[in-house]
């Protein structure tokens, strides 16, 4: 009987409204118990230390570029889920915009058998909603849920043919599973690099204008109402995203929403260096846009964090601003980033930011995650709330170092990733 | 293209050492000494006694745009160029000062006029030149621009002039390399030395900038000439209004102190000077206006346009001009024409750039490397 005791630290499930100081005890991989006394301390095998510390329901990134099959030197399945487990994430959903996509029964065995053999966190898939991502007809959406697909994402080639996203949020809702929009009208972001705005305006360089976001959320926000089908948007950037998002809810739409610690913590500003580090879609949008984002999860229309970790090795990134691929990436400066920019100024609370991060993506995705309830699967989650600390890339465990971060100081960082009951991680020095 | 190997010798070499393949032939080589500060206008901005060093008030390492330079830096360009113009007896005769230098040519984009200018500049003031164009080269076969510009640099170059299809081009180079930087355009974004001759051009006639009105008619959001010189117009105090169609000219100019008007012919009796940019097709993804003829017809600069104008409005055009398009064939060659007046001054410009990025500095003089982008 392996056993771990995770002592006196802050524990937080906001599934079952926890927050207090108590030990967590965890028996043969699953939760059995929250509470001081009757942990038997004695008889743990190991023990950590938490005092101090937050103790939660392992994170959830639901939003991950791992990059392989097909773009190995940018990130593979175990360098990224180390790269997670090192920013405090027990679980990614990964994205299946891979060379080639994951639209078969095949590839998607192909990620569980790969990240089975990484052994790291857990990885769960989301598939396409069409073949080969072309946007033309439905990938067999059916074999890919028995394959074990979680959710359905064309990612940055979204669905442009409104009858097939139509007739895909049908489908999918015989199976309860969402799917995930990256939500741009591509004609209008055409030969974009950044936010259209005075910024571009000044810099001579291609907008994305805040509508090209705005017009595709509307729209499938519009079908999911129609359909009662379930969408979540991906990395909602502009204000105007935010308000299309939040009537949708007041209406009753099954509309979800998460939002990058890059969109409530940059500008479009930052692209005056022009750093392709900065560069991602959607883009950086103004200050008005971020104060909408962090209220916009302060108020729950904003369900959850995710970063859009989309690693790209260092020569792709050294080019010209248009020739620069889009994305960032997001697993180790999540944590630090969510409490700097939301915990420390006090727009949220801490078990709103842990619902953020792992409750309610574990909802949306349907998996029998986040939360430490007794019997759960004992994926944990120990944060040093207090800790200052300095980006460095080159210490991430990512391939890449595509990070605008790098020499930030930041607070708060995961000190122990703890997947079905093993000690994954430990910040070095703790 | 050959580039040429012997970059690094000592001391000036000769003029054909350096010459890139033929197409660019400067003067005989006239070597002037240089008239005493009584030559020069009064205060004399830069003493051109060589071996005179860069004034300490010039702290950049490049120049990258216009944007970042203050209203005393461009004052200081302005007055550098004049200074050289009349030392130079109008751009023609040669002088030293940059003896020994070697500055390349490195042009991402197709020019004729700019690289001759800045060959011509260069070789006005001693400097040797080699090009450096990206057709046939290695950026052909892969190679990232930074690479190619780093093997540049090991070469022995001193200054590096760059033009680039994509914004913050010669930023990101001022970034990688160690040598000064000077940006002859950089996609839509600004092209400081045709801004500044162009300011140059309206300070020959008109002196002051300060109460001016300067109309820039046309492409504005594809324009690189449009942000040099709204930015230099502006820190010099004039009064700016951009002109043409909402799609070309976005109302968020106001957000800088910019007029926005979509009427040219309310514009035209209000102005001094006109300066009138190409429309620039190669930039646009959808034509911005429905028809060149129903463009011109609005937005040309006709004679009869002329009629209304205040008498002795100045016609700037950057070039390539399009008769007919943004102009008809009257006015650029009418006498308040400037056009061929900006060719000229371009030169005096661009020395005053070339000597003010490449000459030398006092002994202890600091330099402030704003291509990290974080400076100012």
């Amino acid at each position: 009987m392996a056993t771990l005791l995770i002592r006196g630290g802050r524990v937080i499930d906001p599934a079952q409204d926890i927050d207090r100081i108590a030990d967590l005890r965890i028996v043969d991989g699953r939760i059995t118990g929250i509470g001081p006394g009757d942990t038997g301390a004695a008889r743990a095998e190991e023990t950590i230390d938490a005092a101090g510390m937050i103790v939660t329901p392992g994170l959830i990134d639901m939003h991950v570029h791992l990059r392989e099959p097909g773009r190995e030197e940018d990130e593979t399945i175990a360098s990224g889920t180390k790269a997670a487990l090192a920013g405090g994430f027990t679980s990614v959903a990964c994205i299946p915009n891979t060379e080639p996509p994951i639209d078969t029964q095949a590839a998607v065995e192909f990620i569980h058998q790969k990240a089975a053999r990484a052994d790291t966190c857990n990885v769960f898939v989301v598939a396409c909603v069409s073949r080969n991502r072309e946007g033309k007809e439905l990938a067999e959406i059916g074999q890919l849920v028995e394959a074990g697909a979680v959710a359905f994402s064309d990612d940055g080639a979204p669905v442009s043919d409104a009858e097939l996203m139509r007739r895909a949020l049908e489908y999918c809702s015989m199976f309860g599973k969402p799917i995930l929009a990256h939500e741009e009208v591509l004609e209008l972001s055409r030969g974009g690099v950044m936010n259209e705005g005075i910024v571009s305006l000044l810099l001579g360089l291609g907008g994305m204008p805040a509508a090209a976001e705005e017009v595709m959320i509307g729209r499938d926000t519009a079908l999911a109402e129609s359909t009662g089908g379930r969408l979540h948007v991906m990395h909602v950037s502009t204000a105007g995203g935010v308000a299309l998002v939040r009537a949708a809810k007041a209406r009753g739409v099954r509309v979800t929403a998460e939002a990058c610690p890059h969109h409530f913590t940059l500008t479009d500003e930052s692209l005056r260096t022009f750093d392709a580090n900065c560069k991602m879609s959607p883009p950086l949008r103004t200050a008005a846009d971020v104060e909408a984002i962090i209220a916009g999860i302060a108020d729950g229309t904003i369900d959850c964090i995710a970063t859009d970790h989309a690693p790209h090795a260092r020569e792709k990134k050294m080019l010209e601003l248009d020739r620069a691929p889009f994305g960032i990436l997001g697993l180790e400066t999540a944590i630090g980033l969510s409490v700097t920019r939301l915990i420390v100024p006090g727009h949220l609370g801490w078990s709103r930011l842990v619902e953020a991060m792992s409750t309610l993506p574990a909802r949306i995705l349907g998996i029998d995650r986040g939360t430490l309830r007794q019997g759960s699967p004992a994926d944990v989650t120990v944060i040093d709330p207090d800790r200052t600390w300095k980006v460095d890339v080159g210490t991430f465990r990512s391939k890449s170092i595509n990070s605008p971060f790098h020499g930030w100081t930041l607070r708060g960082r995961a000190v122990a990733t703890i997947v079905g009951g093993r000690v994954k991680y430990r910040l070095p020095g703790v | 293209m050959s580039l040429i190997p012997d970059v690094g010798g000592s001391g000036p070499a000769t003029e054909d050492d350096s010459a890139p393949p033929a197409r660019i032939r400067p003067p005989p080589p006239e070597v002037t000494t240089l008239p005493p500060d009584a030559a020069m206008p009064t205060p004399p901005p830069v003493s051109l006694d060589s071996p005179g060093a860069v004034p300490a008030s010039w702290t950049h390492r490049h120049l990258l745009d216009l944007e970042r330079l203050s209203p005393e830096e461009i004052g200081l360009l302005l007055d550098t160029a004049a200074s050289f113009k009349e030392a130079t007896h109008g751009c023609r005769r040669k002088l030293s000062v940059l003896g020994g230098r070697t500055i390349c040519n490195l042009f991402f984009e197709n020019s004729t006029r700019t690289k001759t200018s800045f060959s011509l500049a260069a070789r006005r003031l001693g400097a040797d030149v080699v090009d450096f164009s990206a057709s046939g080269s290695s950026l052909s076969k892969g190679e990232s621009f930074i690479d190619t510009a780093k093997n540049l640099e090991a070469m022995g170059i001193d200054a590096v002039v760059v033009r680039h299809s994509t914004p913050g081009t010669p930023h990101l180079l001022a970034q990688h390399l160690g040598v000064g930087i000077i940006n002859a355009g950089d996609g839509p974004h600004e092209h400081p030395t045709q801004g500044l001759l162009d300011i140059f051009s309206i300070r020959e006639r008109l002196g002051d900038l300060a109460g001016v009105t300067v109309g820039l008619v046309g492409d504005i959001a594809h324009s690189r000439t449009a942000r040099s010189n709204i930015h230099g117009l502006l820190k010099l105090g004039a009064r700016v209004i951009v002109c043409g169609p909402p799609t070309l000219v976005s109302p968020r100019w106001r957000e800088l102190g910019v007029e926005v008007s979509h009427d040219l012919d309310a514009i035209v009796p209000v102005c001094d000077v006109l300066n009138l940019l190409r429309i620039q097709f190669e930039r646009q993804n959808t034509r911005p206006f429905p028809s060149v003829r129903e463009y011109a017809h609005l937005y040309a600069m006709t004679a009869e346009r002329m009629q209304r104008a205040r008498p002795g409005l100045l016609i700037l055009a950057p070039g390539p001009i399009n008769r007919g398009v943004e102009v008809s064939a009257e006015v650029a060659d009418c006498p308040q024409s400037l056009i061929l007046d900006q060719v000229a001054n371009g030169l005096a410009v661009r020395m005053a750039v070339l000597w003010l990025v490449c000459g030398p500095r006092a002994e202890g003089a600091t330099t402030i490397n704003h291509g990290d982008g974080r400076g100012i």
